[in-house]
């Protein structure tokens, strides 16, 4: 342990062996990350997987039960939220209703007993970033959706501060106003390049804001990666469904050998696993779960080689941009996402093909990559 | 991609260049009848309940401004023939209870003397009980609330003779002290479950906010928690005012004659048996006694309806 300590000094952000439980309800367990000084992290989950539990354990704001967090390499375990060096933005943007937008960013500056013109000069600059001058004056009630989270991330701002903490800042937004906010909050990262921790349940923030996602389940971080890797191959069988919309192709079946080669046999249809980068040796009987994203089969023209089945269509999804077609084969049903200009009958016989070198195999017991 | 597929739905709705589209039947608001049975029985109940609660006022305004000799005429439902403001001024300055004659003004400031430190006191104290049960949740919180409620069902009775016990080691017992003290902590369990209750229902993150910033646990209270909740301190100023105002038992129980409040007093005023029955004092002094929690109604009610507008603010 005391040698890890040495080597993790890169890291802002610390949390080794953390655990929480309220009585006999374990939220979080044994819980190690380590986030780098800079980095836009995700935490990644559905509700109640202790994202936000977490997110609260780093802000002070929740005491943890074991385990240590340190940020900046100093252990903060006990320390006040205040004295922790983190800027906070909630879901419901918490502004205090009763004064200013101005009163509200300086509100921690005035508490903290800062001088006059430093506060004046740090409102300024922070009001500045986010476009928000001509609104200074207003109260929270007078504001929209989106200039209240605006003002709620000044908050954070103002104070200076070396880790963003966000707890599903968008989730009260509109669809509009929320991817419009995204892109803000990236720009605001890569113009600050603070560390910050972003908390959320939708996979499409996710994928585009983080450097590193960290996928929670039950308390339980289940992959850390880039979201490329995440995107590509999910550890497991809980990431491959969560990320990606529409969702992955699941087929259950099992190994088998077919002319020396290993091939993954469903309903008595053979696929070639050719091109598969398997991280163990497939044995023959083994039963698993193939997963393949919708884009990843490939319909009639754009085939371009590989084994090719025959599929019928059994439904079309017209979304603009894609069309999204369900085709029956060897007793599954799996969705294909084509291009949107090309349009299919119900009940029309097409050409498939599977990319096997982004698909993802899992065994069907330990839902384990394999 | 197809537009047109959808085109036909929508499009032609939007005509009526040459005349209205609209079809004899139906349209728009659907009518209400007046006079439906149901409108008859909703009303007029409610009519008869208030005629059943304002006749006695009626009967009690009309009264004291007559004079005696009118009174005796029997006809207690007839409006004064001739308007006399005596009896007031006699219940407020001249009625006697045993050997003062000064009226129910001594009881009236007694009242206020009483009120006013009871309601306040209570009010500071129970605000920031509920603010510390409801915010800063410590070990044993729960079960230290839980007593406070069990507290608001104990009956009173039970608790007067030892408080007259613990006030007189005191040195408090008959002062106006004594019973102020009394009325503060009675008022406590209620008080505290309304504050907590309110302080619960504000949004937590507004308070974790204000520990980011760095507030501690007063300056979360003054500076963040107070300004939102006007409405509830309105509500719980209506009713520790009229709950002490109103207050008899504890009054005739824990002070002298000299510092009777006012409720007692008026009973001493309506229930002496010596000398001629004064209706119309009597039903003056009972005006008088019952203005001040109607005035606080009337007052605060409005101001409570607006503090619950203006504190409201959408998430």
């Amino acid at each position: 342990m005391l040698n890890n300590v040495s080597a993790r000094t890169q890291s802002s952000v610390s949390i080794r062996d953390l655990s929480l439980s309220f009585g006999s309800v374990k939220v979080l367990e044994n819980l190690n990350l380590d986030i780098h000084d800079g980095e836009f992290l995700v935490l990644l989950g559905s509700s109640g997987c202790g994202k936000s539990t977490l997110l609260n354990c780093i802000a002070g704001l929740l005491e943890p039960t074991e385990g240590q967090i340190f940020i900046k390499d100093k252990n903060v375990t006990w320390e006040e939220p205040k004295d922790r060096g983190i800027g906070m933005v909630f879901q419901s943007y918490a502004l205090y209703p009763q004064m200013t937008v101005e009163k509200n960013l300086s509100f921690g500056l005035r508490v903290a007993k800062i001088p006059k013109a430093e506060i004046d000069r740090r409102v300024a600059r922070a009001s500045g970033i986010l476009q928000i001058e001509p609104l200074l004056k207003r109260k929270p009630s007078e504001l929209s959706g989106g200039q209240r989270q605006r003002v709620a991330i000044g908050r954070a701002l103002v104070r200076d501060v070396d880790v963003f903490l966000f707890d599903e800042p968008l989730s009260n937004l509109d669809a509009k106003l929320r991817s419009e906010l995204r892109v803000e909050i990236k720009r605001l990262h890569q113009a600050l390049k603070n560390t910050m921790i972003y908390v959320t349940h939708d996979q499409i923030e996710a994928l585009t804001l983080a450097d590193r996602i960290a996928i929670m389940k039950s308390g339980v971080i289940q992959q850390l990666d880039d979201p490329v890797t995440i995107y590509n191959k999910p550890k497991n069988r809980f990431v491959a469904a969560f990320i990606g919309s529409p969702a992955m192709n699941f087929l259950t079946g099992e190994l088998a050998e077919e002319g020396g080669r290993a091939v993954f046999r469903t309903n008595g249809v053979s696929f070639s696993l050719a091109g598969y980068d398997a991280s163990e040796p497939l044995k023959a009987g083994r039963k698993v779960t193939l997963g393949v994203r919708p884009e990843h089969i490939k319909v009639d023209g754009d085939i371009a080689g590989g084994e090719v089945h025959e599929a019928v269509v059994d439904i079309e999804e017209p979304m603009g941009a894609d069309n999204l077609l369900w085709l029956k084969h060897a007793g599954h049903v799996m969705s294909v996402r084509i291009g949107g200009a090309r349009r299919y009958a119900v009940g029309a016989k097409v050409r498939l093909a599977f990319d096997m070198t982004m698909a993802s195999l899992f065994d069907a017991e330990t839902e384990e990559r394999i | 991609m197809d537009k047109s597929l959808t085109m036909p739905i929508s499009g032609p709705a939007i005509s009526g260049s040459n005349g209205s589209r609209l079809q004899a039947g139906p349209q728009g608001k659907r009518p209400r009848k007046v006079l439906s049975p149901r409108n008859i029985i909703v009303y007029g109940a409610l009519g008869l309940a208030a005629i059943y609660y304002l006749i006695p006022l009626y009967v009690m305004v009309v009264t004291s401004l007559k004079g005696m000799p009118e009174i005796r005429l029997g006809n207690i439902f007839s409006p004064p023939m001739e308007i006399t403001f005596e009896p007031w001024v006699k219940a407020w300055a001249q009625a006697c209870t045993g050997l003062n004659c000064d009226g129910l003004s001594r009881g009236f400031w007694n009242s206020v003397r009483i009120t006013v430190p009871s309601v306040i006191v209570s009010i500071a104290i129970a605000s920031v009980n509920g603010y510390a049960l409801a915010n800063w949740r410590f070990k044993g919180s729960e079960i230290f609330f839980t007593i406070l409620i069990v507290g608001a069902f104990i009956p009173y009775q039970v608790m007067i003779y030892p408080i007259v016990i613990v006030l007189r080691e005191m040195g408090l017992y008959g002062s106006l002290y004594g019973l102020i003290l009394v009325h503060s902590i009675f008022g406590m369990p209620i008080q505290t479950l309304l504050f907590r209750n309110y302080f619960v229902s504000l949004p937590e993150e507004l308070f974790k906010a204000a520990r980011i910033d760095g507030a501690g646990f007063w300056q979360i209270y003054f500076r963040i928690m107070l300004p939102m909740s006007l409405p509830i301190f309105v509500v719980s100023m209506i009713l520790q005012t009229t709950g002490i105002w109103n207050d008899f038992l504890f009054g005739v129980v824990f002070t002298r004659p000299d510092t009777y409040p006012m409720t007692v007093q008026l009973n001493n005023i309506v229930n002496s048996v010596q000398g001629v029955k004064e209706y119309n004092v009597n039903m003056a002094a009972t005006l008088l006694t019952g203005a001040v929690p109607l005035i606080v109604y009337f007052v605060s009610g409005r101001l409570f309806v607006r503090g619950i507008a203006a504190g409201a603010v959408k998430g």
